[in-house]
């Protein structure tokens, strides 16, 4: 093809810059349509449920009566099932993101450990509840329990955690190792003092990630038997005799968040309704005070690491 | 010889030619000294690239040798097996024997941690970790569980005297090593791989990304270590090697073709090879 003219390629030129522009309003419109979704779906949330929310809501059990029902054992299931969730998730998922990228051969049967961790992420979540119950509930015998619920939700967020892990760690420049292993620094040694820390607020993104979702999910849940109305909080954790801590709230039943706006979205009465959009407000506050909080992490280590 | 690589042209004059024959630079072959490394039929793949063909070299105790040729000669990749850095690459094989003080550092049950600690290493893009200066120097301390503030204080003040870098950072070790320009952040990294107190140190083109001030400090220092450590440094530019090291090995295709005294290798190259890549001609 001969060069164009000076007037053909200013043409083409021209041509060039509009379908720039052309992309970046479609671009805008994509952008929209998701805030917008998302304003709308808050601001029907709370017009019909802002008026509920009032101290007694937070502080009082379900009952009968629309207007004096609250959300009491609905939260504090849903902050003890995501602590049980973290504690187990993050230690097991981190390990085997670590493990997977700095520690194992590569080879076809890590290959295939990998392809199917990524598989993993994309088993439906109401699967994991079959086989919890299988599991948990009958095999370990942990019963109905709050220890059941926030293992199930553990392993239903083990692959993002894994796979955040890793692309955290992936990020880490080469050098930085070599560096290290220069000055007779062992794997672990590297890993830990170097590889860790430089990788935390990616891997912190990930964890938050799995919890947000995790807080949200029904399914699994209802399948091992969360409760749909209880009128009773788990035993405490801290006693006033010696040794203070107890664990005996892992036994006991439970019921979240969804489960009680599932609950009271499904009754005949409308001020039922108001009960659920404002338990879907607290919820949906919950999910962005989490992100706040690795939002800051990650900007504190972020801060603290200068390359 | 047709290379892809573009050649680094010498001025007419050829000033690294002529520096040989003052007298600092002279080389110092008549004295006596020991081998601290010794190279025996080292072949090394990458997969199956063959990178190094069967190379056999010695290097002296508290010299400076340089490694020069074109890109892809091999020379970083037998500097990188002298403190086994190779190992971290995925699907590499080396045979032969280097050995360190006489012991065979492939063998088996040699321990590539303490091998490392006494073969350090600066590599050619500097990369002091994302911490403050103090704590990138005494790292390799701390890995070692030493914890005494005193002697750490002290060893980080040597180091940095050592690495002549003292003076400019002195009153600012808490400050962060990302904060420091190239070439200082490079010499830190001479002062982190000294602070272990090693007996070779590995240069990786440690000049190559660094502007001409820079680059002469280092050359200085060079000298000045080479008193005290064994010196090994990869090097693109001539001049460079002539005006540092020793002695010089010439690499192309992953052969070793030449290797002598630096002064006689500059001046009277016995290989045809040797002479048009150090003149310029090749290519």
């Amino acid at each position: 093809m001969a060069t164009p003219s000076a007037g053909e390629l200013e043409k083409r030129v021209e041509g060039n810059k509009t379908r720039d522009k052309l992309f970046a309003i479609v671009g805008l419109i994509a952008t929209f349509i998701g805030m917008l979704t998302l304003a709308a779906l808050l601001f029907d949330l709370a017009s019909s449920g802002l008026a509920r929310i009032k101290p007694h809501f937070f502080t009082s059990f379900p009952s009968r009566f629309p207007a004096q029902a609250g959300i009491l054992s609905a939260w504090v299931g849903t902050t003890l099932v995501m602590i049980v969730t973290a504690v187990s998730a993050i230690p097991i998922g981190v390990g085997a993101g670590v493990y997977l990228e700095e520690y194992a051969p590569k080879n076809w049967f890590t290959a295939l450990i990998e392809i199917n961790i990524a598989n993993l992420a994309g088993v439906p979540s109401i699967v994991y509840g079959l086989m919890a119950l299988g599991l948990f509930v009958y095999q370990f015998n942990f019963g109905q329990s709050i220890l059941s619920a926030g293992l199930t939700l553990a392993l239903l967020i083990l692959p993002i955690v894994i796979v955040a892990t890793r692309e955290a760690i992936r990020a880490i420049p080469a050098s930085m190792r070599e560096a290290a292993y220069a000055l007779g620094a062992t794997k672990w040694q590297t890993t830990s003092d170097h590889v860790l820390p430089y990788s935390m607020g990616g891997i912190l993104t990930g964890v938050i990630i799995g919890l947000s979702r995790a807080i949200g999910e029904t399914a699994p849940l209802i399948t091992i038997g969360a409760l749909t109305f209880i009128a009773f909080l788990p035993d405490a954790p801290f006693k006033a005799e010696f040794p203070f801590i107890s664990f005996d709230w892992l036994w006991s039943p439970y019921s979240v968040m969804p489960i009680q706006m599932f609950n009271w979205v499904s009754r005949p009465q409308a001020e039922f309704h108001l009960n659920a959009a404002a338990t879907g407000l607290v919820l949906m506050a919950m999910t962005l005070a989490m992100n706040a909080v690795a939002i800051y992490f990650r900007y504190r280590f972020r801060k603290r690491i200068k390359w | 010889m047709n290379l892809q690589e573009p050649k680094e042209p010498l001025p007419v004059d050829r000033p690294a030619i002529k520096a040989m024959d003052s007298s600092v630079f002279k080389p110092r072959s008549e004295k006596q000294h020991k081998d601290i490394f010794s190279v025996e039929n080292v072949d090394f793949y990458y997969g199956e690239k063959h990178a190094l063909k069967s190379i056999n070299l010695a290097v002296g105790e508290k010299k400076a040798t340089a490694f020069i040729g074109p890109s892809g000669c091999g020379k970083t990749t037998l500097l990188r097996c002298f403190n086994r850095m190779n190992d971290l690459v995925l699907g590499t094989r080396v045979t032969g024997q280097i050995k360190l003080e006489g012991k065979n550092i492939y063998d088996p049950d040699l321990d590539v941690i303490n091998l490392r600690r006494r073969v350090g290493m600066i590599f050619q893009k500097w990369n002091p970790f994302p911490k403050s200066i103090y704590e990138n120097i005494v790292y390799g301390l701390r890995i070692i569980g030493v914890s005494n503030r005193a002697y750490l204080d002290e060893v980080v003040e040597k180091s940095l005297r050592r690495a002549a870098l003292w003076d400019e950072v002195k009153d600012s070790l808490q400050k962060s090593a990302a904060d420091l320009s190239g070439g200082q952040q490079q010499r830190l990294c001479i002062a982190r791989a000294l602070a272990v107190e090693p007996e070779v140190l590995l240069m990786d083109e440690p000049c190559s990304a660094l502007d001409p001030i820079s680059t002469a400090k280092i050359e200085e220092l060079i000298h000045e270590l080479k008193d005290t450590f064994t010196i090994v440094i990869v090097t693109h530019n001539m001049q460079q090697a002539a005006r540092v090291s020793d002695y010089t090995a010439f690499f192309y295709l992953g052969e070793l073709i030449e290797f002598g005294e630096t002064g006689k290798l500059f001046t009277a190259p016995e290989k045809r090879q040797t002479e048009d890549y150090i003149t310029g001609r090749f290519g």
